[in-house]
């Protein structure tokens, strides 16, 4: 094990995948020298040279694109986008072609692509930079996609997803960069898709979320510990493909289920997961679950409006509370 | 032949917009102000040489970097500032910060935060003034990095089978963020691109302000008389970092040291005005020293201006019918 920042450990993960497999290459804007404005690729351009860390010009469709034929004509292409927010610039190569093609082709095409980059709040980043888009892609068949909320689980699923003969969408946060956690030193260290963690285990309450909302919720529960509330919180870590089994249990053990994400509440991946509860265990539940996600405006800038805008730890516990019936 | 009150307005503005930029700076230095902050210090020729020109009802789409356009296009410092310290007093009420400052009033259709995001929207905005009969146009402004969207090339060429009274002026600073032009772009002349579009391209020196001026005066006249847009590239370079906090390690410090002492657009400009006897060094060193003193104070004003109301943040997601 080696304590990692989320960045090192991707970074990482991309070196060893790099040198395991030389059709592996990447990407993006600013990513040679600069090495990504996150550091993400710092310094491996000096290793791979420019052929393999490859900067871009500003042409996010054309970038999306060249991943998709790329991984059609044999290579293992990651695409790194400065903010996943510009995945709506080249959502068409995304949507309609990288999502499609092996389906449309009748299972001709293998599209092994990776496209990484940060999203969400945290940085004052206003409205086309901060947003949290995770769900978009998970409503189209044909893409998976991973929201690692810690160091090793970045590791794990970036080298998962890496590997992996489908596209890949792999959303980073950008508040948890500096976050530091133990990694495994493997070098085949994969966390498998679709395998959620439970991140703390307890009985009385489910508590749901991914990306910083794990950490949330772990402090929320932190804080339910104190009166008698005891959380159990589950990050899927994958929502596509997506591990009901686990929260199902999870409810059938405590009845109650909270789900908190920070992507808009309004058909939020959330919901998802609601509807797939209570079609799965509508019985074992003793109160309606609740689903937490960003008010239904765009994410503004000054700081005090954008934690006003997504679900805080307070509602979470709150949350927790109403659905155990305790005051 | 600029006018005589046009140059002075030309040098005025340029001066707020470094002083603006400098104060920004300083407070982003303090930890007074947050986010993502990109600075025009430098380039102000091409905003205030293009802006001098245009009307309130004249339209203009900005950028990330885009400060400079809000304020020759007649945005109040004030305001402008209390938006980069997310102020209610701010011109969005402190929800935009410093990438989307926009003043419908003064035909400011607004800064981007997404590259190449206004481009198409400018184009919108003339085909607007096109459709309406009106002899009003807009202004695209939009770097070199951006020239590599779509939205570009999809634009100039709509533009141009429309005859849309646009002109489409790329400020060229030799950076997309860390990214040389070179390394990014397939042409010596970002203006070459305009041929493919059919419509005509024209690069200038866009730290000389009489250049950026009279290439604009020509396209001004070519989208009045329903000629189409033309295509401006103006040369110039970003002495500062890419954003308030950029290591720069991509590029050598003498060519920005080059640029800054030698190049500087307030500094050429001035010293072009005093050749001419239009104004003494005492008289424009005043208005630098004004300029400094409305940067003061618009970062009081904004210092001292209240936050938005938490509660208020639902509002104006939809127009209320
Ligand atoms: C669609 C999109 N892609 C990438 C970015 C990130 N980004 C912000 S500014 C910038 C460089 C823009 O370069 P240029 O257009 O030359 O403008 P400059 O910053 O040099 O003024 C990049 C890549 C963005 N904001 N939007
Ligand atoms: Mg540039």
């Amino acid at each position: 094990m080696s304590k990692k920042t989320y960045a090192t450990a991707i970074r990482d993960v991309i070196a060893e995948e790099m040198r395991r497999d030389e059709n592996v290459f990447v990407m993006g804007e600013d990513i040679e020298i600069l090495g990504g404005i996150f550091g993400c690729t710092r310094d491996l351009y000096k290793e791979f040279g420019v052929d393999r860390i490859r900067n871009t010009p500003i042409s996010e469709a054309a970038m999306i694109g060249a991943g998709v034929g790329s991984a059609c004509a044999g290579m293992r292409p990651i695409v790194e986008l400065m903010y996943m927010d510009f995945t709506l610039v080249a959502a068409d190569q995304i949507i309609n072609q990288a999502a499609k093609t092996r389906y449309i082709f009748g299972g001709k095409a293998k599209i092994p692509l990776v496209i990484r980059g940060q999203q969400g709040i945290g940085r004052g980043n206003a409205a086309t930079h901060s947003q949290s888009l995770e769900t978009i892609f998970m409503h189209f068949p044909g893409i998976k996609v991973a929201c690692p909320s810690n160091a090793a689980d970045a590791a794990g699923l970036l080298r998962t997803a890496i590997r992996d003969d489908n596209p890949v969408m792999f959303f980073e946060h950008k508040a948890l960069y500096a976050s530091k956690f133990e990694v495994p030193d493997d070098p085949d260290f994969c966390v498998p898709f679709g395998k959620a963690d439970i991140k703390r285990a307890g009985k009385d309450v489910t508590i749901v979320g991914s990306l910083l909302y794990v950490s949330r919720a772990l402090e929320a529960a932190a804080e339910l510990e104190k009166i008698g509330i005891d959380a159990e919180v589950i990050d899927p870590r994958t929502l596509v493909p997506f591990d009901t089994q686990t929260i199902i249990e999870s409810v059938k053990k405590t009845g109650k289920l909270v789900v908190v994400h920070e992507a808009h509440k309004v058909a939020g991946w959330g919901a998802e997961v609601v509807s797939q509860v209570v079609e799965g265990a509508f019985k074992y539940l003793d109160a309606a679950p609740i689903h937490l996600g960003a008010k239904a405006c765009p994410l503004p800038f000054n700081i005090e409006l954008e934690n006003a805008v997504v679900p805080s730890v307070e509602q979470i516990v709150e949350a927790a509370k109403k659905v155990c019936n305790k005051k | 032949m600029i006018s005589k009150e046009r140059k002075f307005w030309i040098y005025e503005t340029m001066n707020k917009i470094r002083y603006f930029e400098l104060k920004a700076l300083k407070l982003f230095e303090e930890n007074k102000l947050r986010g993502s902050v990109h600075l025009y210090a430098g380039e102000e020729a091409v905003a205030a040489g293009v802006c001098s020109q245009l009307r309130d009802e004249d339209y203009i789409t900005s950028t990330h970097r885009g400060h400079g356009h809000c304020i020759a296009k007649g945005a109040e410092l004030d305001k402008a500032m209390a938006e980069l310290m997310g102020k209610v007093t701010g011109y969005c009420k402190g929800r935009s910060g410093s990438m989307h400052i926009a003043d419908f009033t003064k035909g400011n259709l607004g800064a981007n935060a997404i590259v190449g995001g206004g481009i198409p929207i400018a184009t919108g905005a003339a085909l607007a003034a096109k459709l309406q009969k009106t002899d009003k146009v807009a202004v695209s402004f939009f770097g070199d990095g951006a020239s590599n969207e779509g939205t570009f090339h999809e634009s100039l060429n709509l533009a141009s089978v429309w005859k849309l009274p646009i002109i489409f002026v790329c400020e060229n600073n030799g950076f997309g963020i860390s990214v040389p032009v070179s390394q990014s772009t397939s042409v010596e002349n970002i203006s070459d691109r305009a041929v493919g579009y059919g419509m005509p391209g024209v690069t200038v020196d866009g730290n000389d302000v009489f250049a950026v001026y009279e290439a604009f005066e020509e396209a001004l006249k070519r989208a009045k008389a329903g000629d189409g847009p033309t295509l401006i590239e103006c040369k110039t370079y970003r002495t500062l970092g890419h954003w308030t906090g950029d290591p720069q390690t991509y590029r050598d410090k003498k060519v920005v040291e080059m640029w800054r002492d030698t190049k500087d657009p307030i500094q050429l400009f001035k010293k072009r005005l005093v050749e001419a006897g239009d104004f003494t060094e005492e008289e424009l060193d005043k208005v630098e020293e004004d300029a400094k003193i409305e940067a003061d104070a618009a970062a009081e004003f904004a210092i001292n201006s209240p936050n938005p109301d938490p509660s208020d943040v639902m509002d104006d997601v939809f127009y209320e019918c």
